[in-house]
Order: C-alpha cells, then structure tokens, then sequence
C-alpha cells in the first residue's frame, strides 16, 4: 500500500466535499443546533423560566444511579437543566459521527459515479485496496474528528451554562467519555460500512442517504428513547453498544472493502 | 508486419449479462503504432479500452499491456497507460490546477516537475487563464480539454482515447487532434483511438481495426481496407465525344454497367490494379482517345459503410 495515493484521494476528496453545500451547512448546521444551540437554551433555562414550566422532572430521577442522586441540587428548574445536559441528551454526541460519515460515505462514492468521476479515480494506479482505504478514511476521520469537537463543545457549554451554580464541572462524565471517544467512533464506523456498500449500488446521492439513512435510525432510537427519559445507558451498556456496533462495522467495511474495487465497479461504469 | 505488440487481446470474450460486448477478440497493437478502433456505438471499442485499462476482466482470453495483465498488476499497467474516457474526467468541484495537481500525485510525480508540466499544458490546450477556477463552471469542451491535459500530464507510454473530440466544437477538435498528431508522431507513443469520426482516424492512424458486435470484421492501414473491401472507381477521360462509345466497349469487357460522367469521363468499378492496361488497349483499339486514367479513392467513411452494410458494395451498386 502507497500512502502517498491514499493521501492524495484522502486530499482531493476533502477539497470536493468542501466544495458542495449540500455536504458543507449540514455538516456544521446539525452539529452547532444539537451540541451548541439546544444545550446551550436547556443551561440557560434555569435562570430565565420557571420552573413550572419546566415539567415534572421527578420521573427522570428514577432512572438515575443512586450515587448520583446525592449530588443533584434541590432546584427543580436547575434540577431538570442538570439531569437532561447531563445524562439524557448526552446520546446526541453520537448524531454527528454517524450522520457525517454516512453524508461523506455517500459523496465519496455514489456522488463520483453520480459525477462521473469514478471512471477516471479507476484509470489511476490506485489499487483497489488503496482507493477502499481512501474512501473510508475519507468518511470516518473528519466524522470522528468532528464527531469529538462536538462532544467537546457540548461538554464545555454545559460546564459554562450550569457549572457555576452548581459549583463544579458537569461533564464529562465517565459514559460521556465513553460515548464520545468508543460509542461515537464505532456508531460512526458501523454507519460508514452500511452506507458504503449502499453507496456502492447506488446511481446517484440521493439514492444513497435515502438507503443510508436508516442506518441513523438505531442512534435516534437511542437518543430518543434517552431523552423521553424511558431508558438510561450505564458505562457497560455503552461499552456493549459500541462492542456491537464495532462488529458490525468489521463485518460492513470488509465487505464494503470487496465492493470498492475494480471488479465491482467496472462493470457499473455506465 | 506489427511490431512487437504492446497492447494484446488473445481471443478475448467479455460478456455483460446475456449482452456479448466482445466475442473472441484478438488484436495486436505494436509499441508507437497509431491504430483506430472503429465502430457504432455497442461495437465493443470501450470495453477493449477498459479491459487493457484493467477496469475489466475478460470472461475468456488473454489481455496484456507490455506483457502484463491488467487485472493482475494493473498498477503497473495503469502507470503506464493514459486513458481518456469519452466522458470528461475532471472533477467540477475542483479547479483546473487541483485536477492536475491530483492525477500528478496519484501518478506519483514529483511535485515540482508536475506544476511545471501541468503550466505547460494548460497553456497549450487554452487553459491557463482559468486554471484557478473551478471546473463546474467550463464548458464541456474546455472539460474535455482538460481532461486531454491530465492524461498527457503523466507522459503515458500508452495512449488509449475514447472518442477524444465527440464533446468539443470543430476548431477545438481541429486543435486536440493536432496535439495527438503530435503526439503520435514520436515513435516511443503507442496510441490508440477509439472514434466515429472516420476523417479523424484518416488523419491519424497508421492502421485502422473495424469493430462489430464485439469482433474484428476487418483491420489494415486505410488505403489496404480501401483495396480490399471497396477499391474505387476508375475513371478514364476519353473527351464528350467518345463517352458514349467508350461505355458501350467497357460494358463488354467489365462486370458492373459503366456510367458515363460530365466532363466526357466514363466511371467503371470492380476492375482490378492489373486490369487497367487490358481496358485502356480495348478502348485505343476501338478509336477511343483515353486521355487519363484516374482511380478514385474512397474515403474511409465509404469504405467504414461498406463494411457495415450501409451501403451496397461495389459488385451490389446497380
């Protein structure tokens, strides 16, 4: 294997994807909304909405680990802000790995057969295994990358926004690392897989996110499932989720490997 | 004779679905040979380039490029190889100089001597002045242009071009095939053209390979397809006069009716090199004054038509 070709595909990629809108405003849209804007609204609540309006938070307390139910300020309004920021829209992190590398899956390889492109990537020297490697690194690097900026900046408008009052830092937690640096990156890479091979099948774009897009369905069951406070992933439960979730990513990127290669798609070259 | 062969497809059989793009295919083209590939749209010209190109893999046969297979090392042969599809290669969201930049990079060029020859070329091919924009907003022609630019841009041993001018206007066209005259010329480049465009492969090629349904139905230099499949008329200039006469004394001597044409000349067909004399002494015995003796070469579009069919061969003309 040549670095410098997979670095150059990893390059020329980049610049393409930064180069559409349709790929650029959702990649920094989703992010900022959901880890910036929304928990920046629940930190600030508090001080500017009663509580009342806040609901009964007493039913989410009974999902929370004993030890952590000492720590929590008697506040209903600051209550409800903590225990949401805290725990139940912490799954939100796991949104942006995944949704990036099936928007960067889905351009990197549909959108160049959707441009015509692919034909001359092919009538390179790349070898097959070269190109899949691009391909994927393409994805799930800048989604990781990303995926860990956001989950940091999550963390620290959350520390900002309810730190002071409640004299110490928030997050991260221990499933907040976990979800960050192991549920994210797999989620990320088990969505890239399936995309992948989607994508591979796929004329064009749209095709592809439309195939691709159930492959978010699992983490927005989770994130919402979480959020509507019916459930509460513990450190283990999300170390497990990411054990599946690498699984199938090895199984979905070995075959998505076998299907980025000349044999596959030479024959669909139009 | 061919020279030693660079490019080779040994009984070469590919099939898509229950479609036969090439059925039992052999050719040979030799290193700095010019060879056309010619053929109607589904004779099989592009899967030849895409199986030389390693894209494809044969069902049955042999291909080789310099002794390799494509499907086995096709880094090598891609390395070697510089292969124009007949849709523009270049990505829109890229400008032109990031194009190049890429292919130089995933060639493995040395960065200094790709900026260098990528300036080179962008200013032969009309480009420089919109190196730095990108791409989406070219034309197709000026897309096709640089995409001519990025395969020459690695100086290919091997040039496979697939219809290289069908996307631009008459004067680029005009252009892109005096750069591939050029090219051409040098004795080192082998070149292969895949085209419709039969004046193109008249300008271009050293021989000439006619494609259909995926088989070779004929292959020789233009003039040797032209003797062979579609000699030409002969024309004898025996004045106003004499026309009428002399048609009378060849429609004795020759198989197909002579026509008598303005100018006092008289057109026959199907006569053989070595005939002529035998006709001009019939004529000269029967008092007609053969001035000049003239045989018309048919173009390769005539005799491309010919061999398809599309129109009657010589001995079928009424």
């Amino acid at each position: 294997m040549r670095w410098s070709r997979v670095l150059a595909v990893v390059r020329r990629d980049l610049t393409v994807a930064l180069g559409s809108k349709a790929i650029v405003l959702p990649a920094v849209i989703v992010p900022l909304l959901l880890l910036v804007v929304l928990p920046t609204a629940i930190g600030l609540a508090p001080r500017y909405v009663d509580a009342d309006a806040l609901g009964d938070v007493e039913q989410l307390l009974v999902l929370l680990p004993a030890e952590v139910l000492g720590t929590l300020p008697e506040d209903p309004a600051l209550l409800g802000a903590v225990v949401t920021l805290t725990y139940l829209l912490t799954p939100l992190i796991l949104l942006v790995p995944v949704m990036l590398s099936t928007v960067l899956a889905a351009d990197g390889i549909a959108g160049e057969q959707e441009r015509g492109t692919l034909e001359g990537l092919l009538l390179t020297p790349l070898s097959d295994r070269e190109l899949a490697t691009a391909k994927l690194l393409t994805a799930w690097v800048p989604a990781v990358v990303i995926g860990l900026l956001g989950a940091a900046l999550y963390a620290m408008v959350t520390n900002l926004t309810l730190g002071r009052q409640m004299g110490e830092w928030l997050l991260p937690t221990t499933e907040f690392m976990v979800l960050a640096v192991w549920t994210g990156p797999t989620f990320g890479a088990a969505a890239l897989g399936a995309v992948s091979l989607v994508s591979v099948r796929s004329r064009t774009t749209q095709d592809a996110f439309q195939l691709g897009g159930f492959v978010v369905l699992p983490v927005v069951a989770m994130v919402v499932g979480q959020g509507a406070g019916l459930l509460l992933l513990s450190v283990w439960a999300l170390v497990g989720a990411g054990m599946v979730a690498a699984g199938a990513a090895v199984l979905l990127l070995v075959a998505a490997t076998r299907s980025l290669s000349r044999p596959r798609l030479g024959p669909r070259l139009g | 004779m061919t020279p030693a062969p660079v490019l080779r497809l040994d009984g070469v059989t590919r099939r898509f679905g229950r479609v036969v793009a090439l059925d039992d295919l052999t050719l040979e083209v030799g290193t700095g040979e010019v060879v056309g590939l010619l053929g109607h749209n589904g004779a099989g010209k592009t899967t030849t380039v895409r199986l030389l190109a390693g894209l494809l893999g044969p069902d049955a046969g042999l291909v080789r490029v310099g002794g390799l297979d494509p499907v086995v090392d096709g880094a090598a042969v891609r390395q070697r190889l510089g292969v124009l599809p007949a849709r523009p290669i270049v990505d829109d969201r890229l400008t032109g100089t990031q194009n190049l930049a890429f292919a130089a990079a995933v060639f493995g060029m040395a960065p200094d001597v790709a900026r260098d020859r990528a300036e080179e070329l962008l200013a032969a091919f009309g480009l420089a002045a919109r190196a730095d924009e990108r791409v989406g907003g070219y034309s197709t022609g000026l897309r096709q242009r640089l995409s001519l630019a990025r395969v020459l841009l690695t100086e290919p041993e091997v040039l496979l071009l697939d219809e290289p001018t069908a996307a631009l206007d008459p004067v680029a066209a005009r252009q892109v095939i005096s750069t591939l005259a050029v090219l051409a010329s040098r004795s080192d480049r082998t070149v292969v053209v895949c085209t419709h465009d039969l004046a193109e492969a008249e300008a271009l090629c050293d021989r000439v390979i006619v494609l259909a349904n995926g088989r070779s139905i004929a292959e020789g230099s233009p003039a040797e397809l032209a003797a062979a499949h579609r000699p030409g008329e002969l024309h004898f200039d025996v004045g106003a006069a004499q026309a009428g006469h002399a048609a009378e004394v060849l429609a004795r001597l020759v198989s197909g009716a002579p026509r008598v044409l303005a100018g006092g000349r008289v057109s026959v067909t199907g006569v053989g090199h070595d005939e002529v004399p035998q006709l001009v002494r019939h004529l000269v015995a029967a008092d007609v004054p053969v001035h000049e003796a003239v045989r018309s070469r048919p173009s390769l579009e005539e005799v491309y038509l010919a061999l398809h069919g599309a129109i009657p061969s010589e001995g079928e003309r009424p």
